[in-house]
């Protein structure tokens, strides 16, 4: 079980450090005036790319010696380009997605408290109105 | 690093993506009685609870013990320094907090502080439970794996962020 704590810790003190919990770094994202966030999600796809299909080739397993499986996405438009539409409004309105939220609610930033309670409250709202939604 | 930390709950059998995690408060708390959606066993879904537990203590071990305490600050662009400034909040190059002064328990309850925190999170939580994925499941768990709907996804999280940045902010920021 502590392993995940221990991921979660790496997690963690890794987009602190690299400022990625940073209003301003996503501020500064979206003018388009620095590399940095595009570096930082760039490198890490490019090594998750070489690694899935590491796995994909059956070179990986995993810690009980399973073949991994990597489960394809269905494919539907509306859904991810309105939720994502979405979500990146309050992405750059809050400049914490749900990652460094947990992390700056650790560093002390308490007042995050809130924002978790308004994400689970939107998240409350999607599972009741979600069969009327365009999937 | 991220990559890595990805790598790693894929060892592990696991999916990489933290916003499921709102899904799984919100089912810990008895929503289920509201909509199927929330019926699901969430018990199962407890290690990535600890992954964010993990990530809180990682943010107090990183703010506490690795950072000086003149050292808390995002090293933006002179150019984004500017920018702000053009819009009346005026920060020094080498000396932006990582978090902006409206990240605090008193401007919550000013409009500004209330649109940012109360309405980003609403729409965070929302925009990513309908997307299925925030920026760990899609921007990295998605597009490592070539997935074509994280890609649309991640098209959808900068037209919003745009919108917003570029079109919002102006009107009260």
């Amino acid at each position: 079980m502590s392993k995940f704590i221990i991921v979660g810790i790496i997690f963690g003190v890794t987009l602190y450090k690299a400022e990625a919990v940073s209003w301003y770094r996503i501020f500064e994202m979206f003018h388009f005036q620095s590399f940095h966030m595009y570096g930082i999600i760039l490198s890490a796809v490019v090594a998750g790319i070489v690694i899935v299909q590491l796995i994909k080739r059956g070179r990986i397993r995993s810690v009980d010696g399973q073949q991994i499986e990597i489960n394809d996405k269905d494919l539907s438009i509306p859904r991810y380009l309105i939720g994502g539409f979405i979500f990146g409004l309050g992405w750059a309105l809050a400049g914490v997605c749900p990652g460094p939220m947990f992390i700056l609610l650790g560093s002390g930033v308490t007042v995050l408290i809130v924002f978790l309670s308004a994400a689970m409250f939107g998240t409350f709202l999607y599972g009741l109105v979600r069969d009327k939604l365009p999937h | 690093m991220i990559a890595l930390i990805m790598f790693v709950l894929i060892y592990f059998g696991k999916e990489f993506g933290i916003s499921a995690n709102f899904r799984v408060m919100c089912a810990a708390d008895g929503a289920g009685d509201y909509a199927s959606f929330f019926k699901f066993d969430w018990n199962s879904q407890g290690w990535n609870l600890l992954v964010a537990l993990g990530a809180m203590f990682g943010g107090y071990l990183a703010s506490h013990y690795f950072t000086d305490p003149g050292e808390n600050v995002a090293g933006i662009s002179a150019a984004t320094v500017a920018t702000l400034a053009k819009m009346g909040h005026l920060v020094e190059v080498g000396q932006v907090p990582i978090v902006p002064e409206f990240y605090s328990w008193p401007s919550l309850f000013t409009l500004t502080g209330f649109i940012i925190i109360v309405i980003g999170g609403f729409l965070v939580g929302f925009g990513a439970r309908y997307a299925g994925g925030c920026t760990s499941g899609h921007a990295i768990s998605g597009l490592s794996a070539l997935q074509l709907p994280s890609l649309l996804a991640v098209v959808g999280f900068f037209l919003g962020g745009l919108v917003m940045t570029h079109l919002i902010f102006p009107l009260f920021l």
